[in-house]
């Protein structure tokens, strides 16, 4: 079966390279033919890449540890889901999963745009082909998934048990999704400047994957950050590190490219800016790819020094070069159709938001490789911490926030300030009106940044609701339909701009979470013994018995070993319990005892969390098992040979004397508030971006006809 | 204003306010960022950021202490280290840690909280398996 799988990639690569040559080629000497080719060519591709994908996750589902890669990251007592998702734990695997959903969206975009874009279409192929033969000469030369060895282990050594969690497992192809997706407005920005077509077309038929990328990427981002929070045990959810930046670069970047297409989409203005922001997107993309894989920057994340990191520098580099020369050759198509015609316009604000946007990357950016800048200048390496990044970033968020509150209700070309006055005078109540209860009734002035985010957050949704408000009282009076399906209307009928409102009021409640919880969270360490109490912001927590279970922890994570607390939390007379534990994987090491290994190997936290509204408290134990020290020695020499039901049977006992005489054990509490509405927040913005992506009857009515025209023009033409 | 000056103001401001935020981040980052430093470079009298690999064994609990020592990545110079605080899931013999303290009396006493262990390699294998 491995055979056959590097073969498909084989073909695949060859079949990748054939459609950049036959769409280039049919392109060049006006042949429909070849370039028809080359885009089967690509489904063809598509279709390999699956059929590969589906080899190798069959192997890790029926535990072929003749593959390399399923005796490193899987086992036969790794639980099935984790069999499942194991495939992209790994370098090669991670790979083929790149190259799979790029054909695949490929596949899809090439599918819907085979009668339109005569001109931009081959070249986009190409751009698509290149993208796809350049992962799979990575997998077909260096990291080959399909590996294997000419003596398989008798089990495989597991998957790492950090990543035993379900937000880590769906996390990557999310990412992946997101970065894969933005190559197709990035391939058809490449065609559109290669055939001199510099309108608008390209962004209308690519705007929808753009947005439905950056959906995906976002989520990404909202279930990493939601893996820290919940399975790292230092219980934050963002820290600024360099991996957690890759990632949210081209987020940034790619966010301003779906707001400035729409100035170009309206006014014909931005062309330069717009293919510069999509090249820099793609750029950052690969970029994303590519620290996660190099070791060139320290991470706690750290994927160590890996064999394509040159490979990827080039791709980077010429990827970078080629656009921009494409972008400077063709400058004199890219002139403007208009003007600006005041700094009181819409598309004034949306540069102004690009901006913002930009400069958050860029600072981001230049926090992330300042380890190699320094070290460049100053030839020692430095860091800057989380405290410098949150320093320039909160700023710049302020502005973002205040920002995505005027601009969507600004008219384009030129407003009025007295028109601005009346839209913007109920929200700015609403504005002073939050600041006067929180100065009365909260502690929120102890954090000025804090304090006045909460008071945009009180604008921007103020904003929004005032125009949903608006839009449909006006409409009930126009139809006189009820108020639930007057909203609904309105913005079925609106979908881009209703979606828009809704995806800004999401990252306002997102930003209300963040807000909250970085100035305002309570945290505790100490150490407990059973019976003692302690106090995390008015909750009485009492340590009452300690845990130990042997053969599969609750969360489903197939830990032989895991040792936990029961805890009574009491507040204001009510009571709840909490069960955080810590879970123990034997380690390979053969060079350590029968017993201790299973003692000596990975250890994951699994935090409990009360969830709340209001407040989460959140618990994690990290229980001293050196009281065990003596006996696990004991037994390593007692049991050396024994059979694995003695070593069980031990290691019921050893579990059992630390359930009965449990030494003083280390919790750490924390009680933030509103962290659960970063997870709303995150939630609303993918809502109104589904309801932004999604197409309204009346544009499929006009594409169809545009269609239809645009062949009949044809037909008449050839007549 | 004629449309030239107007755009050529416009270039100003906007280029003047780049220059700022470019100032603004090399004169923070500067200013705020901490040596990463190997245990063989450290001296006593002021703050580092420590990074290096836990040494095989060394790992000991005294009271509510973490003590350990950490040798240089690519070679055997290594220094005792004191912590308190939370210890990392990942934290092990063999891994890359950085850590920020001073030296105090030949051992490293490190502040509160601030260790941070490297994940053990996402993408590659495990050393001890190799």
């Amino acid at each position: 079966m491995a055979g056959v799988g590097s073969a498909c990639l084989a073909v695949a690569l060859l079949t990748a390279l054939y459609a950049v040559g036959a769409s280039i080629y049919g392109a060049r000497v006006g042949r429909r033919e070849w370039v028809t080719s080359g885009r089967r060519a690509i489904y063809c591709v598509a279709a390999l890449a699956v059929t590969a994908f589906g080899l190798l996750e069959a192997a890790f589902l029926r535990s072929d540890f003749s593959f390399a890669l399923v005796a490193e990251g899987s086992s036969t007592d790794t639980p099935t889901f984790y069999k499942v998702t194991a495939l992209w734990a790994t370098q090669d695997g991670s790979l083929l999963l790149w190259v799979t959903l790029l054909s695949l969206f490929s596949t899809a975009v090439l599918f819907l745009t085979r009668r339109s874009l005569r001109d931009i279409a081959p070249y986009a192929t190409a751009v698509l082909g290149c993208i796809a033969a350049f992962f799979l000469l990575l997998m077909v030369g260096w990291e080959n998934p399909f590996d294997t060895l000419a003596t398989p282990p008798v089990d495989g050594a597991g998957l790492n048990p950090l990543l035993r969690h379900p937000a880590m497992m769906i996390h990557p192809p999310m990412l992946y999704t997101g970065y894969v997706g933005f190559s197709i407005p990035f391939a058809f920005c490449i065609g559109a400047l290669v055939a001199r077509r510099t309108g608008a077309d390209w962004i209308r038929a690519t705007r929808r994957f753009a947005l439905i990328a950056w959906t995906f990427l976002g989520t990404g981002i909202m279930l990493g950050a939601l893996w820290s929070y919940t399975e790292l045990g230092w219980g934050g959810y963002w820290a600024w590190d360099p991996v957690e930046n890759a990632s949210l670069m081209p987020w940034l970047v790619g966010t301003a490219f779906l707001h400035s297409i729409m100035v170009q989409e309206k006014r014909g203005m931005l062309k330069v800016w717009n293919v510069s922001l999509i090249c820099a997107t793609f750029t950052l993309a690969l970029l994303g790819t590519f620290l996660v894989r190099s070791g060139i920057l320290d991470s706690i994340h750290a994927f160590g020094a890996s064999t394509i990191g040159v490979q990827f520098l080039v791709f980077i580099g010429l990827v970078i070069a080629l656009s921009a020369g494409l972008i400077i050759s063709r400058l004199p198509q890219l002139r403007s159709e208009a003007k600006l015609d005041s700094l009181l316009s819409r598309e004034a604000f949306f540069l102004l938001n690009n901006l913002v946007l930009v400069g958050l990357c860029l600072v981001i950016m230049w926090g992330t490789f300042f380890p190699l800048i320094s070290e460049a200048i100053t030839g020692t390496e430095a860091s800057v911490g989380p405290p410098w990044f949150d320093r320039l970033v909160t700023p710049l968020a302020l502005v973002l926030v205040l920002l995505s509150g005027i601009g969507p209700v600004l008219a384009w070309r030129r407003f009025t300030p007295s028109a601005l006055r009346r839209i913007l005078a109920v929200p700015l109540a609403a504005m002073a009106l939050a600041l006067v209860v929180l100065l009365a009734f909260t502690n929120a002035s102890d954090s000025p940044a804090s304090l006045a985010m909460f008071c945009l957050v009180a604008f921007v949704i103020t904003v929004v609701s005032q125009e949903l408000w608006r839009g449909t009282v006006a409409r009930r009076t126009m139809t006189g339909e009820s108020w639930p399906r007057a909203l609904g209307r309105l913005t079925g009928r609106n979908r881009r701009r209703y979606g828009g409102y809704l995806v800004h009021a999401g990252i306002a409640v997102l930003f209300l979470g963040v807000a909250a919880s970085s100035a305002f969270l309570d945290q505790r360490d100490v150490r407990l013994r059973p019976g003692d109490t302690f106090e995390v912001n008015g909750y009485q927590v009492t340590y009452r018995q300690a845990t130990a279970k042997v053969g599969g922890d609750s969360a489903g994570t197939g830990a032989p070993i895991s040792f936990g607390a029961v805890l009574d939390v009491r507040k204001d007379g009510k009571h709840f319990v909490m069960r955080p534990s810590r879970n123990y994987y034997a380690s390979p090491d053969p060079s350590l005892g029968t017993i201790s290994r299973f003692f000596e190997g990975e250890a994951t936290s699994e935090v409990d969390v009360r969830w709340g509204l209001r407040r989460d408290l959140w618990l994690a134990v990290r229980p001293d098992i050196g009281s065990l020290e003596k006996p696990i020695r004991v037994a390593d020499t007692k049991f050396a040979d024994s059979s694995a039901d003695v070593q069980a049977f031990i290691i019921a006992a050893l579990a059992e004397r630390y359930r009965s005489d449990p030494p003083p054990a280390a919790f750490r509490a924390i009680a933030s508030p509103l962290v659960m509405w970063i997870w709303i927040g995150g939630a609303i913005v993918v809502l109104g971006a589904l309801v932004a992506a999604w197409p309204s009857p009346e544009a499929r009515l006009r594409r169809v006809r545009s269609l239809y025209s645009a062949r009949l023009g044809r037909e008449l033409s050839r007549a | 204003m004629d449309p030239t000056r107007k755009r050529r103001l416009r270039l100003v401001v906007a280029l003047t306010a780049a220059v700022l935020l470019a100032t603004a981040l090399i004169y923070t980052s500067f200013s705020a960022s901490t040596e990463a430093s190997k245990p063989s470079e450290i001296k006593p009298g002021r703050s580092y950021e420590l990074t290096g690999k836990v040494v095989n064994g060394s790992i000991r609990h005294v009271g509510g202490d973490l003590r350990f020592r950490v040798r240089d990545r690519d070679g055997t110079a290594s220094v005792p280290v004191s912590y308190t605080g939370v210890v990392p899931d990942p934290f092990r013999d063999g891994r890359e840690v950085i850590v920020s303290g001073e030296l105090q009396k030949g051992t490293f006493v490190a502040e509160r909280d601030s260790l941070v262990t490297k994940c053990p390699s996402k993408f590659t294998k495990d050393e001890q398996s190799s």
